[in-house]
């Protein structure tokens, strides 16, 4: 079995992000990158499908800067068999990313019988390469996965759907599976892992190799700012007792007037 | 010169710091409290080969650099001081073995390491001779056709669930350090008696005994080197695992450090947060600084060693000032918490505990001095 698992690199969840100078994109220079946390799950599946499936190999798949890889060097290190890097800028927009998605994963040469992918990525929050991809491969997709079974060639998904429920699928592969929290618990990368993935072999590719140009850029970012600061809080003084039946009033006069929550 | 880590080295980092943060970190204050080693938690960083770093390639290891075992230490400390002082004396008990076994013994003794979780103690200090190990009293007796065990041993991490037991002693005790030799001890070996867990400021999950030796027959091939070769052994042991226990001060100092920054910038005082004083402010540098030039004394100190030149006064200039710092760094971060410092319901409270610990074992800051100044004398 082909098994994909496309993988972004986004700053640590820790990072305190700037807009850049010009404003096109944030301050990238000091970033810290890790895998997305959601793609974690997705190759988590892949490498607990490979294991399921005998002959399988799992292809990792970025998009993104050079400078530092390593979101494909952990998947590697947890047991990733080999990866594709198509170079580019890290301000790509959903389009040219799943465009480049696409091209990597066919100039891997291989023809994926399923991909796995993060819901969405934590740094911009657009949640929809993983759709855009799946048109473009022409193969279905599921997204917000909670459950994976797969058995006799048939891929059972379980997906969250508003209100707590959950909607069950049956697909055939190809299949595009997007992953969420609660799929499966991440390995950790081990220190064996992380010696062995010097040595797998790490494909990489320009725009220009997976037919990706400036033309296909849909949303061009102009003006990236940080949120105007939160108002302080208001402060209550009920520590004397004279006064504390008209706070409290005050208080819930406020909730219920102003912040509308009760 | 290149101060920048390797990817490898980073990644190496990366892990363990990850681990260090979701896995021990969160527990740290409850096997605190308990004064129970965590198994689960120790059997996992084996899992992943954070333990037992220093084992070769060619006997199932992972051949890391002493930098890069150092990198781990730092990171595991950061989790959890008593942790890593369980995960450290494995490496403490099983370098004089790398150091001074012979290929069949490094096969015998460390290869079971690699495939399963075990712990293994190392046996110097005794109740009478602690800084001065050269005046040990443990004998080591050749019999024959084995050599007899008698002695007691003090202060042992791991005693009580090592499956071997690397033991110090003299074969005569009028040679000085010249008598000394060092053996591998199983631990079924008839005559072994583990004494009670030793009630402890700090690092209160490891497991501290004493370990008495009563007539205990041991192999002849147990013996590492010759007779007499023991000392030269420990010596070398210590330039490697000095390094890494000043490593383990790093990572406890920069886990203080870090709570102290935050809680400086949440706690507000006189109007402005703490960290708007001056006074405070003056306390998070000097915290920052001596971090960073432990940690560079420390990195050099391994990095020596591992281009094969020798790092003794380095290992003991790092050891001495990391955990000096350590204890200082700590205790200011105390004093950021203020009242809430001193609680147990914060964590820098433990840390300032388990800070003491590091200037006394390996060698007390005191004996790193002598080190130090024994070897700068040398050269005038
Ligand atoms: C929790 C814990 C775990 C330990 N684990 C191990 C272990 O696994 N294996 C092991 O072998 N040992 C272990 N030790 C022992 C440790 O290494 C010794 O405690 C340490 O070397 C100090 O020896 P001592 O306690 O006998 O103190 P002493 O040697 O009696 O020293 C007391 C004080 O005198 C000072 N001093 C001594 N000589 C001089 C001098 N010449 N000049 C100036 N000052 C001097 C010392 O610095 C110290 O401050 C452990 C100890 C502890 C507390
Ligand atoms: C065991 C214990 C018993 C106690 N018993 C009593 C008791 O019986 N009665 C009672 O009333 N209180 C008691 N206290 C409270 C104690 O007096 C306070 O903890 C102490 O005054 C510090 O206040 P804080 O903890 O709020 O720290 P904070 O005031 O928050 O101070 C935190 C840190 O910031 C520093 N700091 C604050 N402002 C400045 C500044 N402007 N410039 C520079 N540094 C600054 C402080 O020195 C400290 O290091 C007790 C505390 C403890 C831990």
């Amino acid at each position: 079995m082909n098994i994909f698992v496309c993988v972004k690199q986004v700053p640590d969840t820790e990072t305190k992000v700037t807009p850049n100078g010009d404003g096109t994109f944030i301050e990238t220079n000091s970033i810290k990158w890790i895998m997305n946390p959601y793609d974690e799950f997705a190759v988590e599946q892949a490498l607990l499908l490979k294991a399921a499936v005998a002959g399988s190999t799992v292809t990792v798949v970025r998009v993104g800067s050079v400078q530092d890889t390593e979101a494909l060097r952990t998947a590697l290190a947890m047991g990733a068999d080999e990866a594709v890097l198509v170079e580019s800028e890290d301000n790509l927009d959903s389009y040219m990313i799943a465009k480049s998605l696409k091209g990597g994963i066919e100039k891997s040469g291989k023809t994926p019988d399923i991909i796995f992918t993060g819901k969405q990525a934590i740094d911009d929050d657009c949640l929809q390469v993983p759709q855009l991809l799946a048109q473009m491969l022409e193969m279905p997709s599921v997204s917000v996965v909670v459950g994976f079974e797969h058995a006799d060639g048939k891929v059972t998904l379980k997906r969250e759907i508003e209100g707590g429920a959950t909607e069950v699928y049956e697909v055939s592969a190809p299949v595009l599976v997007a992953c969420n929290k609660g799929l499966n618990t991440p390995r950790y990368a081990s220190l064996p892992g992380i010696m062995k993935a010097k040595r797998k072999p790490l494909q990489q590719l320009s725009l220009g190799d997976v037919g990706v140009s400036a033309d296909d850029r849909r949303i061009k970012y102009s003006n990236f700012q940080l949120p105007p600061e939160k108002p302080p809080g208001k402060k209550f003084d009920a520590m004397d007792e004279g006064n504390q039946a008209s706070v409290v009033a005050e208080v819930v006069g406020l909730l219920r007037n102003e912040a509308k929550v009760i | 010169m290149n101060f920048e880590l390797s990817s490898e080295q980073k990644e190496i980092k990366d892990l363990a710091f990850k681990f260090a943060k979701n896995e021990m970190l969160p527990h740290a204050a409850h096997y605190d409290e308990k004064g129970e080693l965590p198994f689960d938690i120790l059997k996992k960083a084996w899992e992943l080969g954070l333990v037992n770093t220093c084992i070769p390639v060619e006997f199932g290891g992972t051949g890391f650099s002493t930098l890069d075992s150092i990198l781990i230490t730092e990171s595991l400390s950061y989790g959890c001081l008593g942790m890593n002082t369980a995960i450290m004396a494995n490496d403490l008990a099983l370098l004089p073995i790398v150091i001074g076994g012979n290929d069949e013994q490094k096969k015998r003794f460390l290869t079971p390491f690699t495939e399963s979780y075990k712990m293994a103690a190392f046996c110097l200090t005794e109740p009478g001779n602690g800084s001065d190990a050269a005046g040990i009293k443990t004998t080591i007796k050749d019999e024959g056709d084995h050599y007899l065990v008698n002695g007691q041993k003090m202060w042992i991490t791991n005693a009580g669930f090592a499956d071997l037991f690397t033991v110090y002693g003299t074969y005569d005790s009028g040679l000085k350090h010249k008598g000394i030799s060092a053996i591998v001890i199983e631990k079924d070996t008839p005559g072994i008696e583990i004494g009670k867990p030793e009630k402890k400021m700090g690092h209160s999950c490891s497991d501290t005994r004493s370990v008495t030796f009563k007539n205990v027959k041991v192999p002849k091939e147990n013996l590492l080197g010759k007779l007499g070769d023991g000392w030269k052994i420990a010596m070398k042991t210590l330039d490697h695992s000095r390094p890494m226990v000043a490593a383990s001060a790093v990572g406890g100092a920069q886990c203080s450090f870090d709570y102290a920054a935050k809680y400086s910038t949440e706690r507000n005082q006189f109007g402005k947060p703490l960290s708007g004083h001056q006074g405070i402010q003056f306390m998070l540098a000097e915290m920052a600084m001596n971090i960073e030039a432990a940690r560079l004394l420390v990195y050099k100190s391994a990095w020596l060693l591992d281009q094969g030149q020798k790092n003794t006064q380095l290992a003991s200039s790092a050891k001495a000032f990391s955990a000096d710092i350590f204890m200082k760094v700590a205790t200011d971060a105390v004093q950021i918490y203020g009242g809430y410092g001193y609680s147990r319901e914060y964590p820098v409270e433990k840390l300032m505990r388990d800070a003491k610990l590091i200037q006394i074992y390996e060698g007390t800051s005191q004996i790193q001095r002598l080190v130090i100044a024994k070897e700068v004398i040398s050269t005038l």
